[in-house]
């Protein structure tokens, strides 16, 4: 089982976190805290695991941001090392070639993204094209339901 | 001019629909990523923070701003602050109607909310409400919340929609379905128990995600319960087949494998239905076999699959041909330069060296190389393949690597783990008394804090009670050597408290046993100990305690006991203790100092630790008392077990499957106060054997023979001093754990515990020439001898299997020559190669932040930037400020990528095809200003949105020089 999902900058800044096990919010940080100074530490030809306080930690980096997963002991880290990879071929796709700017301004929608990939920290879904397509499904509503946010000129006056 | 530029910013942000927040939020945002220290980013989320509790509780926030609040709430909380004052807010979106409100309402409350907290009861009946709408999409986002937020008392009032929601047909709600009832036997397996042939009936679903899904249950339920399932095992093989047949849609490839995540799941299944079964194991050779040749080797997940496949072979009953296909694989695992299929390897050679120890012999050198490599992950990795394989031959070369490893880590929950396996090996595996002794020194010096309590009392218990061997002399050698070493150990300072616990009570019982320490001596050594700076009670109380048994071992030898200043200072000191134990002790002490020497003798008799002491259970000595007492008014004590049958059977039954702390809310909240005389007592008394005192208001006799029938283990039945004893021990045992540490006196600590140690002896095989060797091979610089010796040593043979061991050595040279080699010049030779590979291959957009120097060259990135965003229908300003803001960048990339490592250490391992994959859409990906142009179906639109990057302003600070690559790029 997954524990946690953790996003994190190449300069420890938080970028998404979705904690699947229950931790308080002091916990949270802690964790945060630690597993970034273990991670952003290690060289780039070690492993993609390691070991914290009797889990496992599966991180990937891409460009200058860390995907990590907290998992069981006897789980397949190469399994997990796939599924962060799976993610982040749904977001690029989503996004279009995805780029950290792009999480940090929709974190929400990485949130559902994730959402359908991963519950209640198990692999629900495979198929990219099926989270895709329920993705795209609750993205039309949403835009049907949308007024028109400021338009250009709004914003113009606003600015002068 | 500077008007003209923010305007162009504006417009570059609100051109464009996507990021839909307000500016405010965008601000809040790009100051965030400005923010150059933890403490400036936590200043201004605390400002927002404050800013949002304002304007949230103002009256008549328009739903649309309140959504964005809300997601700014997330936001702060996802950064680590405290925003629950909002989660009422998020709780009142989830009721809205519309479903983009109803969504974010969703989101936040299931960030925000644990299961267990109160606002979750506001959320069960909306959520009701929208299990049962017609929109596909609030049933799913429904069921999404009901995964993390129900908890076992909220399960019932959503159980029978979610149940009628598995055969809903749209396969996205049965499969969240299937997930949500997963969820739901992880908090409670009892409320789901009546639905298993639901999964089953889901193991057939036409859509494969729902199948997929059905199977994380199925684990479940297979883990607890193997033998109910042995009937689905041809179905799970035809289902294993048929996907590695390929015959699920193409969709659920996944790098040209096909549905791997799929097909671990199921060996992680048939692994575990085959386990010591060999007739559901005889269906799965086949499907194993055509998985192993079939897998492929170069991708990652064919890996990962290959891994698991390794997995289900060394669980299910052995098949020799599969072993073999596991055999190689896994030595490929091991060869292979990659890190994480070394882990992977040492992992796998863990799990078949159980079945045939013999597997290891062949991988010894590559299993040294993973010992001496400088990733600590790996590192880890072989000590555990190492303890797996540890024997009465190389014990001694593990444990030493172990706490030599141990020393020089700081990570103290491995220390912990690396201690205790130290310990367990060299309990069972010890070949001498000294080398024992010394080994558990070493552990308790250096990791004395982290090991768990019951190790001391362990090692106490064996230099009592010997190595299980009726040979007194042995015993009592150990026990002088044991005397000796500690004695020598107490000079050095700063001794951790368990370790000192352990030498008082050794001190105390076996001091003066064979007459080479004067007692007066050891008193004085044991003064010491207590007069150390950071001398905990606990210790204190066992350094008094040893002090008290060997003046009673004087005295009832008859000798006269010459009290040292010291000493009686020290008594004087812990009278006038706060600790009542301490005092307790103390007085002891001096009431002892005061008897005969017969009545000492019968107190404290020498040596008598392992002794059972006899326990009058029913406590008949006090039945005049307390048929007095009860002449007199007292209520006459109820047993436990006539008090626990008053309150509900059936919560008793459930309290005994799961754990008694989330029961104790629930008793609470749902037990109706009972007219019955000892209604009081359910409600205070937990049920659970842990809980022995109650504060029942009886009398005071009553709760008093209670106590002591329920501490039978504490001993002392026959002086008065152990009577008063009892309370403190049971205070102790009440608040801690249940050990003996400080509650009873140390002479009753080991025989309390008295069971069977199954331990052996071994005497050692050439030791002394095994531990020259390893010295030797320590000095050695050269790397092959010296591994070969270590591996000798650690894989090669005891005495008795030297004809092995002449072949192994001999095959070493031959075979590892090259593999010993290897390592030195392949570690300074591997990235360069790594990097020749990559370099001239088609620039890789997966490869983690691999510099591709050659095309950054090659093009301006503004004349291309500038050509592109020319014909785009915008305003002159925003090139301009695209200038101007971009000016910088050139440098900021150059400098981004010099210090840019390279490639994450899976790029190596990472799969042509992922490659080929990637690199048939998007060709080039150099500089992250120059793939706008040509990567992804719309280039204008990522150049749009490279603009707006630099616009918003996160970027060019040069704190954040990465920002804005891709991230697959």
């Amino acid at each position: 089982m997954i524990h946690f999902v953790i996003l994190i900058s190449r300069q420890g800044k938080v970028r998404l976190t979705k904690w699947y096990s229950p931790y308080q919010q002091k916990e949270r940080s802690t964790v945060i805290r630690e597993l970034s100074g273990l991670i952003l530490s290690r060289g780039p030809k070690l492993c993609n695991f390691v070991e914290w306080k009797g889990y496992k930690v599966v991180y990937r980096r891409y460009a200058s941001l860390y995907f990590c997963m907290c998992i069981d002991p006897d789980d397949n880290e190469l399994e997990i090392l796939e599924i962060i990879h799976h993610f982040v071929e749904i977001l690029d796709r989503y996004f279009g070639s995805v780029c950290e700017l792009d999480l940090i301004f929709n974190f929400h929608k990485a949130y559902y993204i994730l959402d359908e990939i991963l519950i209640a920290g198990e692999l629900q879904e495979s198929s990219k094209k099926a989270v895709a397509r329920l993705i795209a499904a609750q993205d039309s509503l949403v835009e049907t339901a949308k007024e028109e946010a400021g338009s250009i000129s709004n914003m113009i006056s606003q600015a002068i | 001019m500077e008007q003209l530029k923010t305007i162009g910013r504006e417009l570059a942000i609100g051109s464009h629909g996507g990021w839909g927040q307000s500016k405010e939020f965008l601000d809040l945002v790009k100051s965030i990523g400005e923010a150059r220290s933890k403490a400036e980013e936590d200043r201004i989320i605390l400002r927002e923070v404050e800013s949002l509790r304002r304007r949230i509780a103002e009256p008549d926030v328009p739903r649309r701003k309140m959504k964005e609040y809300i997601i700014r709430l997330v936001y702060a909380e996802m950064l680590g602050h405290d925003a629950s004052f909002g989660y009422i807010h998020a709780v009142k979106m989830t009721h809205d109607d519309a479903l983009p409100l109803k969504r974010t309402g969703y989101l936040a409350v299931t960030l925000f909310l644990s299961e267990d907290h109160d606002l979750i009861i506001l959320i069960v009946n909306t959520i009701q409400k929208d299990l049962r709408s017609d929109n596909y999409l609030v049933v799913c986002a429904a069921l999404a919340a009901v995964c993390k937020l129900i908890n076992e008392e909220t399960i019932p009032a959503v159980l029978p929609q979610v149940v009628e929601l598995l055969t809903h047909p749209k396969e996205a709600v049965r499969k969240k379905a299937v997930m949500a009832l997963h969820r739901f036997y992880q908090r409670s397996p009892a409320s789901v128990s009546h639905l298993v042939s639901n999964f089953r009936k889901r193991l057939c679903d036409n859509d494969p995600g729902v199948m997929g899904a059905t199977l994380c249950p199925l684990f479940d339920l297979i883990c607890a319960d193997v033998n109910s399932y042995k009937d689905l095992v041809i179905s799970f093989v035809g289902i294993l087949k048929q996907v590695a047949e390929r015959r699920l849609p193409k969709t659920y490839d996944y790098h040209q494998m096909a549905a791997p995540f799929i097909q671990i799941k199921l060996l992680k299944i048939l692994a575990l239905l085959g386990n010591g079964d060999k007739q559901a194991s005889g269906h799965m050779y086949n499907v194993l076999g055509d998985i192993f040749r079939k897998c492929e080797q170069s991708s990652n997940i064919g890996n990962a699959v290959l891994y698991e496949s390794i997995c289900c072979v060394s669980s299910i009953h052995p098949n020799a041909k599969l072993l073999e296909a596991a055999a190689e694989a896994t030595s490929k695992f091991l060869k292979s330069d990659s890190h994480n299929l070394k882990y992977m390897g040492v992992d796998a050679l863990g799990r078949l060296i159980r079945i045939n120890p013999d597997i290891a012999e062949e991988h010894q050198l590559a299993v040294i190389d993973c010992l001496e490599d400088p990733d600590d992950t790996l590192k880890r990795k072989t000590f555990e393949l190492l303890y797996k394989m540890t024997k009465s031959t190389n014990v001694e070369v593990i444990v030493g690597r172990m706490i030599e490893y141990m020393i020089n880590i700081s990570d103290n929950h491995y220390k912990t783990e690396i201690a205790s396996r130290c310990v367990e090996l060299a309990e069972q595996f010890a070949p001498t008394n000294e080398w024992f002794i010394q080994t558990m020194n070493k552990v308790f010096e250096h990791a004395g804090d982290l090991v768990n309590v019951r190790v001391a009392h362990n090692l106490m218990r064996l230099i009592a009670e010997g190595f299980g061997e009726d040979d007194e002399g042995a015993e009592s050698q150990l026990r002088s050597s044991a005397v000796d070493s500690y004695l020598r150990i107490l000079g050095e300072p700063k001794l951790p408290s368990l370790f000192l616990q352990v030498i008082c009570w050794v001190l105390g019982e076996y001091g003066t046993a064979d007459g080479k320490y004067p007692s007066a001596y050891i008193i004085g050594k044991l003064c010491d100990v207590t007069e150390a700076l950071l001398c905990d009670d606990t210790v204190k109380a066992y350094a008094i305690s040893a002090i008290l048994k060997i003046c009673a071992f004087e005295i009832a030898e008859g000798r006269k006991v010459e009290m040292l200043p010291e000493c009686q200072s020290l008594i004087d000191e812990l009278s006038t203790s706060h600790s009542t134990d301490l005092q307790q002790r103390a007085y002891e002490l001096q009431a002892l100092l005061c008897l005969e020497s017969r009545a000492v003798e019968s107190v404290m008799p020498l040596d008598a630790s392992c002794e059972d002491i006899e326990i009058d259970k029913n406590l008949t000595f006090l039945k005049d008392f307390v048929q007095q007492s009860i002449e007199n008014g007292a209520t006459p004590y109820i047993p436990e077990s006539e008090r626990s049958g008053m309150s509900n059977v059936s919560n008793f039954k459930s309290q005994y499957q799961h754990e008694a702390s989330s029961h104790m809310l629930r008793f609470e909240a749902y037990e109706l106060p009972r007219p019955s005389p000892a209604h009081v007592i359910p409600q205070v008394s937990v049920p659970t054997p842990i809980a022995d005192l109650f504060p029942v208001p009886e009398t005071t006799c009553n709760s008093e023979t209670s106590q002591a029938s329920k501490l039978p283990s504490v001993a002392g039945a026959s002086s008065a001093a152990h009577g008063i004893k009892l309370h403190l021990d049971g205070v102790q045992r009440r608040w801690g754990r249940p050990t003996y540490s400080s509650s009873s006196g140390p002479s009753s600590t080991t025989s309390t515990e008295k069971t069977t140690n199954g331990v052996t002896h071994i005497d050692g095989v050439g030791s002394q020439s095994r531990d020259k060797l390893n010295e030797s091979r320590r000095q050695q610089p050269e790397v092959s001898a010296e591994k070969q010796k270590l591996a000798a040593s650690l894989f090669g043979g005891s005495a008795g299997k030297t004809e092995k061991k002449a072949t192994s050595t001999q095959r070493a040279p031959k075979g590892n020559t090259r593999n010993a080699e290897r390592p030195g010049a392949a570690r300074s030779r591997s990235p360069e190669t790594s990097k020749e590979k990559a370099a001239p291959s088609v620039p890789d957009l997966l490869d983690l932040g691999e510099p591709n120097p050659t095309s950054t060259t090659i093009v301006d990135p503004f004349k291309q930037l500038e050509g592109l965003v020319g014909p785009t229908p915008m305003p002159s300003p925003l090139d301009n400020s695209v200038k101007t803001s971009g000016f910088e960048t050139p440098d900021l990339m150059a400098a981004a990528y010099t210090d840019l490592p390279p490639s994450g250490s899976s790029s190596g391992s990472l799969s042509s095809t992922t490659r080929d994959m990637y690199s048939v859409d998007k060709t080039s990906n150099t500089a992250t200003s120059v793939p706008s142009i040509k990567k992804g179906p719309f280039p204008q639109d990522s150049l749009r949105k490279d603009a707006r990057a630099r616009q918003v302003g996160v970027t060019p600070t040069g704190n954040n020089p990465n920002l804005f690559k891709d991230l697959l790029g």
